[in-house]
This record gives C-alpha cells, sequence and structure tokens, in this order.
C-alpha cells in the first residue's frame, strides 16, 4: 500500500510492563496451579520439596500479578488515550458502532477491518470481561490462600469472598476461569496476528516496541 | 439425679476416683483448652467448689452419632460423666423412664431450673409444613427446642445436623431442617460440629463454664476456637508428605502402605478446621487420616453438599457426567477453542481464495 503511515507512540511503559509480566506470570501460574489441583510430579525421595516450590512459586506469581492488575487500573486513569478505562467499555454511540463492525469483520459478515489505533472496540470490551476474571482469580485465589494464613490482610484480598461462597465452590471456580482465561488468550493471539497482517501497521511489533505505523484509517 | 448436689469433685471422690486421675482429668481439659500454664489448678480448683450442672439431651433429626460419641468419652468414663461430673436428667437414648414419666423430667428442669441448666442438642430441625418430620411426644421438634434451649444457661449444638442441618438439610432439604442457630434465635449458643462432634471438646465446653463462667470464645461462626481454631491440614502427621509431594494416587498403592499424604485421594483437611489430629478418637487411639482414609470436611458448614465428592479434590461439572472433572472440561474448552480457531483460519484462506478470483 503507498499511503503515507504515521508513526505514532500507542503503547506506554506501563501497558507494555503489565501486558508481558501477567503473560508469565499466568503461565507460571498455571502450570502451578494445574500441579497444586493434581498433583503430576511424584517424587519418592523424602528430601524433596516439589508441592512446597510449586505452592511458592504460584503465591509469587499471584502477587506479582497483582501488582500488575494495580498498576493496569492506576494507568486506566493516568495513561494515555489508549490505555483510557473509556476504551473497554462501549460508553459511546461510535463505540457501539464500532463494536458491531469489528464483530461483523471476525465473522466474514463484512469486509472493512476494523482498523483502530488503540484497541478495537471488540478487543476493548473483551479485556473488560478478561479484567473481570482477573479480579475474580485474585479474590478466590486470596480466599483459597486465606485458609492457610487467616488474618486481616488475607481477609481483606479473598477471605472475605468465603462469606458468600463456600470454599469448595471458591476452588472449582478458581480452577474454571483458568480455562476460560485461556480461551480469551488463544483468541486474542489469533486476532492480533490476523489483523496485524490485513492492517499491516506493526500491531504485533507495538506490543514490543510500543509504536503502531497507522494509516489515517484509524481516525475514519 | 434431679436437683444438683455436692460439688464435682465430692460426688467423684464418693465414686472411688482418685485425686491423681482427677488431676489428670483437669490436666487434659487445661491442654484441650490450650490454657496457660496453671490453668489446670485453676480447673481443678473450679471442680472442687462447682455444684453439679444440671444437663438435658435433646435427640431430633439424628442418628445418635453424638450420643455414641458421648459414651466413648475415658477421661471420665461416661459412667463417670453422667453420674458425677453432670446430672443428666433427660437423654432419651439412655435413661431409664420412658413415656409420660420421661417427659416429665424434662419439663421439671425446665420448669424447676430455669435459666439454670445445660441443653446438648443432637439432630437437626425440620421447619417445613410446621415441624411435623420430627416428633417427640406429640410435640414438634421445633417446639420443643425454643422451650427447653429458651430456658436454659446455655445450649451446645452438638455434631453437624444440630449445627446446620447436616445431612437432614442436605439438598434437596426435603423436610426444611435447619441447625439450632437458626430455628432458636437470641439463646446462649455454642456449636460443636462434626459428624460426630468428639466429646473431648464437649467435656472441655462444659469445664470452661464451670470453670470462668462463660462460654469459651468461638469463631464467626459459633464454633469454640480451642476446638475449631486450627486446620487439620496444618496439624496433621503427614503434612510434611504433602510438602515434599508425596501423595497416595490409588488406594492400596504403595504411597498409601507408606503413610503419605491423602490430599490426591480428596482429602479435605485441608478445608477443615477442628481439632482432630490433636485429639483424635476413640479414647485416643486413632483419627480417619492416621487409619489411612482422607478427612471428609464433617465439621465445614453443610459438608455433605460442599465436601462432596468425598474422594474428589474438587466437585464435578454438572450435567458433563459423572467423570467430568474441571480440569478435563477446561482442557477440551480449550481444545475446542483451538480448533474453532483453526476453522476460522481456513474459512478465511478461503474466503480470501473467493475474493480475489472475483477481482480477476
Amino acid at each position: 500500500m503507498a499511503t503515507e503511515r504515521k508513526k505514532t507512540y500507542v503503547w506506554e511503559i506501563p501497558v507494555r510492563l503489565t501486558h508481558w509480566v501477567n503473560f508469565f506470570s499466568i503461565i507460571f501460574l498455571s502450570v502451578t496451579g494445574l500441579y497444586i489441583g493434581g498433583p503430576f510430579i511424584h517424587p519418592t525421595s523424602s528430601q524433596s520439596y516439589t508441592m512446597g516450590w510449586m505452592r511458592f512459586i504460584h503465591l509469587l506469581a499471584g502477587y506479582t500479578f497483582l501488582m500488575m492488575v494495580i498498576i493496569r487500573v492506576y494507568w486506566a486513569f493516568a495513561g494515555n488515550r489508549y490505555a483510557n478505562w473509556r476504551v473497554f467499555l462501549p460508553l459511546t454511540r461510535r463505540q457501539r458502532h464500532d463494536l458491531g463492525d469489528a464483530t461483523r469483520y471476525y465473522l466474514f459478515l463484512s469486509k472493512k477491518p476494523p482498523y483502530a489505533a488503540g484497541h478495537t472496540m471488540c478487543a476493548g470490551a473483551a479485556y473488560f470481561v478478561l479484567f473481570l476474571l482477573f479480579l475474580f482469580q485474585i479474590f478466590s485465589g486470596f480466599a483459597l490462600f486465606s485458609y492457610n494464613s487467616p488474618g486481616f490482610f488475607h481477609t481483606l484480598l479473598g477471605g472475605w469472598l468465603t462469606a458468600f461462597m463456600n470454599i469448595q465452590a471458591i476452588r472449582f471456580w478458581h480452577h474454571m476461569v483458568m480455562y476460560f482465561i485461556w480461551v480469551i488468550a488463544l483468541i486474542h493471539v489469533y486476532l492480533a496476528v490476523w489483523l496485524d497482517s490485513v492492517e499491516g501497521n506493526g500491531l504485533m511489533g507495538s506490543i514490543f516496541g510500543g509504536y503502531k505505523f497507522i494509516t489515517g484509517k484509524e481516525w475514519e | 439425679m434431679g436437683e444438683a448436689s455436692g460439688s464435682i469433685y465430692d460426688s467423684l471422690r464418693k465414686k472411688g476416683v482418685s485425686r491423681r486421675d482427677f488431676m489428670k482429668f483437669c490436666s487434659l481439659m487445661a491442654a484441650t483448652l490450650a490454657l496457660p500454664v496453671g490453668g489446670a489448678a485453676k480447673i481443678a480448683e473450679a471442680l472442687e467448689k462447682a455444684p453439679k450442672p444440671t444437663l438435658v439431651w435433646l435427640e431430633f433429626q439424628d442418628c445418635c452419632g453424638n450420643t455414641e460419641s458421648f459414651l466413648r468419652a475415658n477421661d471420665p468414663t461416661v459412667a463417670q460423666i453422667v453420674l458425677d461430673l453432670l446430672s443428666v436428667d433427660y437423654h432419651e437414648t439412655i435413661m431409664a423412664p420412658a413415656g409420660k414419666q420421661a417427659e416429665k423430667s424434662l419439663y421439671d428442669v425446665v420448669k424447676n431450673q430455669k435459666g439454670k441448666y445445660l441443653v446438648v442438642v443432637e439432630g437437626a430441625i425440620p421447619l417445613k409444613d410446621g415441624g411435623v418430620y420430627c416428633t417427640v411426644g406429640g410435640r414438634a421438634a421445633i417446639d420443643i427446642a425454643k422451650e427447653v434451649c429458651g430456658n436454659a444457661m446455655a445450649t451446645i449444638a452438638m455434631g453437624a445436623c444440630a449445627w446446620d442441618g447436616g445431612i437432614p438439610g442436605a439438598a434437596p432439604n426435603p423436610t426444611g431442617a435447619v441447625g439450632v442457630k437458626d430455628a432458636v434465635k437470641d439463646i446462649t449458643l455454642i456449636n460443636l460440629p462434626g459428624c460426630p462432634a468428639n466429646v473431648v471438646n464437649l467435656t472441655g465446653t462444659i469445664v470452661h463454664l464451670l470453670t470462668f463462667g462463660s462460654l469459651p470464645l468461638t469463631d464467626s461462626m459459633g464454633r469454640p476456637l480451642f476446638a475449631y481454631g486450627h486446620r487439620i491440614h496444618d496439624d496433621c502427621e503427614r503434612r510434611a508428605h504433602y510438602d515434599a509431594g508425596r501423595f497416595v494416587q490409588i488406594w492400596g498403592d504403595e504411597g498409601h502402605k507408606k503413610g503419605w499424604c491423602l490430599y490426591q485421594m480428596g482429602c479435605k483437611g485441608p478445608e477443615t478446621f477442628k481439632n482432630c489430629p490433636a485429639q483424635r478418637w476413640n479414647q485416643g487411639t486413632s483419627w480417619p487420616v492416621e487409619a489411612g482414609h482422607g478427612c471428609i470436611g464433617c465439621a465445614a458448614p453443610h459438608f455433605w453438599d460442599t465436601m462432596t465428592p468425598f474422594y474428589k479434590r474438587i466437585e464435578q461439572v454438572p450435567g458433563f457426567g459423572v467423570e467430568a472433572t474441571a480440569d478435563k472440561f477446561g482442557a477440551g474448552l480449550a481444545a475446542a477453542t483451538a480448533a474453532g480457531l483453526i476453522v476460522h483460519r481456513i474459512a478465511r484462506a478461503s474466503k480470501k481464495k473467493s475474493s480475489e478470483e472475483e477481482e480477476k
């Protein structure tokens, strides 16, 4: 395409940092979480400390994940227009229109790619759902941990949930929501690669470097 | 029986309980209640003076399991508890009188010792259809509970059923069974959940009341902290195997023979607060996990609904057959998503091809 492209700084450092730290912490949390839920390594030595280490890594990754979510929420208010909380909710007429456009494109009902400088509205809405899932994982995770370590801190972080759900239901949904997150992550990567190839604006590179090369179609 | 007479210590001595055995009992109680140094002496002092409290034992929707537990008390033996430590004036399973005479002894206590006697409730109380699903001597359990518990000094709900409905209260709960805390409001109540509750905790609660004049401190669910303040998992003798990652995987496997952790076999020790690992059962002989069976979480709220399946870590996904674990379901969901995306990619490719052909 011969269109002139404009180099635009879209994803600021906190956005990229939280994205990648979350990427790794979700991998660590999933692997160790699967082990904690159904141990698949079976040491026989009394010197081993497998479950101990798994739980340690899970908790460490959990705390890291919590910090990242806090930073990202802060940045939804302090960051640039692409990071702002408004991009996650279809509040305006324009946004609802974009949501329909993007959805139609993904379902082959339209041939016009969504073209967005930041998130497409479809992505924004999906990330809002993802954010709610993240919140549930944090609260349910700390609710499960509160049985281990009762006290004010863990009651605040998630122990309060035991007043509304029984502990085994919390455990069950803590498992299930992990899979829901996987589903969203798979779709996220698939759509990102696709849009990158169609729109050619450096979408895949932008999550590393922060810049997109936009054509102007994004502002239409 | 009847009116309380003499101190507990006096009557124990009359029955031939030695000073040494009495002090051993006081020490056991002090240890159970986790009292500081000197606790045993304080208990001994109190029991030497305290008059025998009158106790009535109500059975509603129960299996008598807590009575069985009570009958297995060995410190002091049940005979000594029944005859000496307490004045048990009404207990359907072990009392001599029957019929109207038996009922009379219950209401005599309520009338003559208003506000001074103790009640132990065993079993759930059905509320549906006016409480017709459990009646004693023609009276509904709820009416009996309201009158007897309402006039008592304190009520002890013993066992899971008396606490929150237990097994009669499990889904679908056809009789509307609830525990004492939900059936009778505004009474002095302490709960000793478990299926059954351990008699050492019952004796401990009563001794605390006699020694300090108050019920022991309780948690947010009305359970005494001395007995329900610690998680089974944290006091478990198999805990080291858990941390090491050494788990029983099939009943009777090598790990099971070696006494490894029962976590993978669905043990609910990590979800349950009770002093089983310390107090044990049957005269301190053993307890479920020591015997090689996982904890079923019987002291947890609504355990029959929430802690099942007993031999699985977590519940199954409803509506997907018996083997639909959350992990199988979730992995299937992720695989289905990946498959869906592959189909979408193929559809994209064919779409592109056809539009290119159109352009030509």
